[in-house]
């Protein structure tokens, strides 16, 4: 029984759609509100306070469709923040040299938590708690107090607009080329996320490594009968995870010049980046869903966050609010099951 | 039969102080298939996991072309050419056919999958087990039983195995898969592969192998060619006795007016487009056995009955009481004392981890607490009264039940239910994949279960257990009886005429 191509997707994709759909209402509706509503100026502020976050989620992504979680995502996040505000100064070079570094070490990072997963046979959950525990200490050592030395033009030039960036580094005629004009005001971090999401994720998931992970996560007993490489894709799976909880912290110390041990902070970031993942379509059971999803997730996080800041809703019940409509986005999830008419379906 | 590919010289292998095989001296050859027999616990599935990596021998050596290797894992297996499909079906859900096909080494294009020549590949291969029907972009999860077994055959081909193992892997085919498959495998033969075949229908065994090999409590017994043998002789290889009777006699059928009202009444249940108004009716002491082809609303019946299945329409009387039960918990409650064994004892029958006592207790914890707690002499008491009832064997109640063999296993679903002292016994296939030993105590039970007054409602996709069992069949098509078969009327014939839907006496 063969059908459409788009079809056929829409019924494999439905989380997904539904948090496209519902991030394209909230953000038209947003902007409509807002004063300086459809500017470029508005676009560039959203866009940087969503790319940490964004990258986190992605980050979370590969555990959760491993079938575990990753509880030190937000630390690493924070460490690698840390390190990134010790090193993104000095010439070109050497803030270049810092960024290898600052993405290494989260690889690093990800990579003794694969390690420790597989090897020491210990499930995510737990393994990362205590991980993630380890991470915020060594941030602390890093930096005992927030602060920081970024480059200034870097933070200046990463955190506006695509003319911004070429003025500050007196490319394409500092931005005044032809050529660049329609891509002109285009916020630089949206670029950066698309960038990592299609030269990371995307050649990821078309590789055997990135389908093993899905099918571990699917039922990892057949994976296994399979002779599937199982222990390659999951160290892959939690490295590549903190080498995007790096990327967000990379961006977090450009964007705020700074760095900051704030245990508060790393965990608030774990938590909303298993919601983001959640709300992106990704089935917490694993076996299904995507990264790109989880950056939709975290833009709707984000996005009701705003409607907070131009409506006059009191900052005290923000919490409150969030939690009652993440419950119901999530909710939509489980639709499915009342049209479910054979009841042993819910359990597979 | 030339060359031997795979030759095991005296494998042994124990699992905790149990022996699984010992001294085992065991070759398959090229161009043939090869066909093993046993009870469960035989050792047959030990035999296949060494050879599929999955296991490592404890003693002995095992030649690969006369060469001596060692298997790390299945991985290392499937490179060396050993393809085993196993009878818990080794396909992700989540993934597309083409995907699981290609699963291993996938088509590639500068390094990454090609999903175009993926979808490529799988169309051909399904074309090669005819099963064009199969979308490849499909999500596996989203195929019926019988076509995940096709799915998989076509995924074993692509791997161009050197030797294939099957295990049980035409257990949900259709007949018309099935033709496709010996078609396919003989095909293979012919191309030098070397297949082993297991599987506990007879039948197959008998059409498909060439060579047939006997195992017996983890020892190797015979190998012989086939037709070297009577049935009746390589049954009594595998059990190491002989078969009286296969089956238990049946009580003399009862005239019309001596019945007395049926304890269950159906009358034009439907559901969804599965169930198109089936009746059926039985009585206390009655085995009524459910025929027909596979998947014609047998497993739907018994699922609505046992209040699995929602929006069902029709009429249902139970003891007296009108009303289908609304879930497994209301059925079993003591208004209508309903049990069902279901089709998958792994998933659906037991919880595999948890002590066989747990698994035991699990739907009779009502009877044997006192408040909320769970009075623990008594839950010893109903526990080892269930596995002296079944005579399981087993070293400990302790033990997870999935330390137990396949037929043990079973055992426990149905002691499970029994200890509810159930009114309506509902059985699903309740032999798929058990040995010939354990298959005969569950047809003793059966009648002795009838002739305690229970009502019993028995589906199998064994013309031969319907004939020896039951009192009455009816016979599936398409969701509706097509068929009712009383006493003598019941033989192989009818049987399948009706299951195909043709009037043998019209013809």
């Amino acid at each position: 029984m063969r059908q459409a191509g788009w079809k056929r997707w829409l019924m494999q994709n439905t989380g997904f759609a539904v948090a496209l759909l519902l991030l394209a209402v909230l953000y038209f509706a947003y902007n409509l509100i807002h004063p300086r509503g459809f500017s470029s100026a508005v676009a560039i502020q959203n866009a940087n306070e969503t790319v940490a976050i964004a990258f986190v989620a992605m980050a979370q992504t590969l555990p959760v469709l491993l079938g575990g979680l990753d509880l030190s995502v937000g630390a690493v996040m924070t460490l690698t923040n840390c390190i990134a505000s010790e090193l993104l100064n000095g010439s070109p070079l050497q803030i270049l040299l810092g960024m290898v570094v600052t993405l290494l070490a989260g690889a690093a990072f990800g990579l003794a938590n694969g390690l420790i997963v597989v090897y020491g046979r210990i499930q995510p959950i737990i393994a990362t708690l205590a991980t993630g525990a380890v991470a915020i200490g060594l941030a602390l050592l890093v930096r005992p107090k927030p602060g920081g030395d970024v480059d200034e033009d870097l933070s200046w030039a990463l955190t506006n607009a695509v003319f911004d960036f070429a003025e500050t580094y007196g490319l394409a005629d500092s931005g005044n080329a032809w050529w660049l004009r329609p891509f002109a005001d285009i916020p630089v971090p949206l670029i950066l996320l698309a960038g990592v999401a299609c030269l990371v994720w995307l050649p990821f998931r078309r590789s055997v490594t990135g389908r093993t992970v899905y099918a571990i996560g699917s039922a990892e007993g057949a994976a296994f009968m399979t002779g599937l490489p199982i222990a390659r894709a999951k160290i892959t799976a939690f490295t590549l995870g903190g080498f995007l909880a790096a990327c967000g912290g990379l961006y977090l110390a450009i964007q705020t010049s700074s760095g900051n041990a704030d245990i508060q902070q790393a965990g608030a970031y774990t938590l909303n980046s298993i919601a983001a993942v959640v709300l992106g379509g990704t089935s917490l059971l694993g076996g299904v869903g995507s990264a790109i999803g989880s950056i939709i997730g975290a833009m709707i996080l984000r996005v009701i966050s705003f409607y907070f800041r131009i409506l006059d809703i009191d900052p005290l019940l923000q919490p409150l609010i969030e939690g009652l409509i993440l419950l119901i986005a999530v909710s939509f999830g489980a639709i499915r099951t009342l049209r479910v008419k054979n009841q042993l379906d819910l359990f597979r | 039969m030339c060359r031997a590919i795979v030759e095991y010289r005296c494998i042994s292998k124990h699992f905790a102080g149990i022996r699984a095989l010992e001294n085992v001296d065991f070759s398959c050859h090229a161009g043939s298939i090869h066909g093993i027999l046993g009870e469960n616990g035989a050792g047959k599935s030990t035999l296949i996991k060494i050879m599929a990596g999955v296991l490592q021998p404890d003693a002995g050596e095992m030649l690969l072309d006369g060469n001596p290797v060692v298997f790390s894992g299945p991985q290392a297996a499937s490179e060396a050419g050993i393809i085993c499909m196993f009878q818990e079906l080794s396909l992700v859900p989540d993934l597309s056919v083409a995907d699981n096909i290609s699963i291993t080494h996938p088509p590639r294009r500068f390094g990454f999958i090609d999903r175009r020549e993926q979808v490529r590949r799988a169309e051909a291969l399904l074309a090669r087990v005819r099963c064009e029907d199969v979308d490849p972009n499909a999500l596996v999860r989203e195929l019926s039983l019988s076509r995940r077994q096709m799915v998989e055959i076509a995924k074993a081909l692509g791997r161009d195995p050197k030797v294939l193992i099957l295990d049980e892997a035409t257990s949900a085919l259709t007949s018309h898969d099935v033709q496709t498959v010996y078609d396919l495998l003989a095909d293979l033969k012919a191309k030098d592969v070397s297949l082993l075949f297991i599987s506990h229908r007879m039948q197959e065994v008998e059409t498909l192998c060439d060579t047939l090999s006997v195992f017996r409590n983890g020892q190797h017994i015979e190998t012989f060619a086939k037709g070297e043998k009577t049935d009746r002789e390589i049954v009594r290889l595998m059990i190491g006795r002989d078969v009286e009777a296969q089956f238990p006699p049946k009580p003399p059928l009862r005239p019309a007016a001596e019945r007395d009202e049926p304890v269950l009444q159906v009358k034009g249940l439907k559901w969804e487009n599965r169930l198109n108004g089936i009746d059926i009716a039985v009585r206390r002491g009655e085995i009524v056995g459910l025929g027909g082809l596979d998947g014609q609303g047998q497993n739907e019946l018994l699922l609505a009955l046992f209040g699995v299945l929602r929006g069902v329409e029709g009429e249902v009387v139970i003891g007296g009481r009108k009303g289908i039960p609304a879930s497994p918990a209301a059925a079993k409650s003591a208004r209508t004392r309903l049990a069902l064994v279901p089709e998958d004892r792994k998933t659906q029958g037991l919880m595999l981890g948890m002590p066989i006592a747990d698994n035991l207790l699990a739907a009779s914890y009502g009877k044997i607490s006192r408040g909320p707690f769970i009075d623990l002499a008594l839950a010893g008491k109903t526990a080892s009264d269930g596995v002296e009832k079944l005579r399981i064997k087993l070293g400990s109640t302790a033990d997870p039940v999935m330390t137990l063999s396949g037929g043990n296993q079973q055992k426990v679903v149905i002691a499970k239910w029994l200890a509810i002292d159930p009114d309506i016994i509902l059985l699903n296939d309740p032999t798929r994949g058990i040995d010939v030993g354990t298959k005969q105590e569950i047809y003793r039970l059966m009648r002795e279960l009838a002739n305690a007054g229970k009502a019993i409602l028995f589906y199998s996709s064994d013309y031969a257990e319907l004939i020896g069992c039951c009192d009455r069949v009816s016979v599936f098509y398409g969701g509706r009886v097509v068929s009712e078969q009383v006493g003598e009327e019941i033989t192989e014939e009818s049987l399948v005429a009706a299951s195909l839907n043709v009037d043998v006496e019209a013809a």
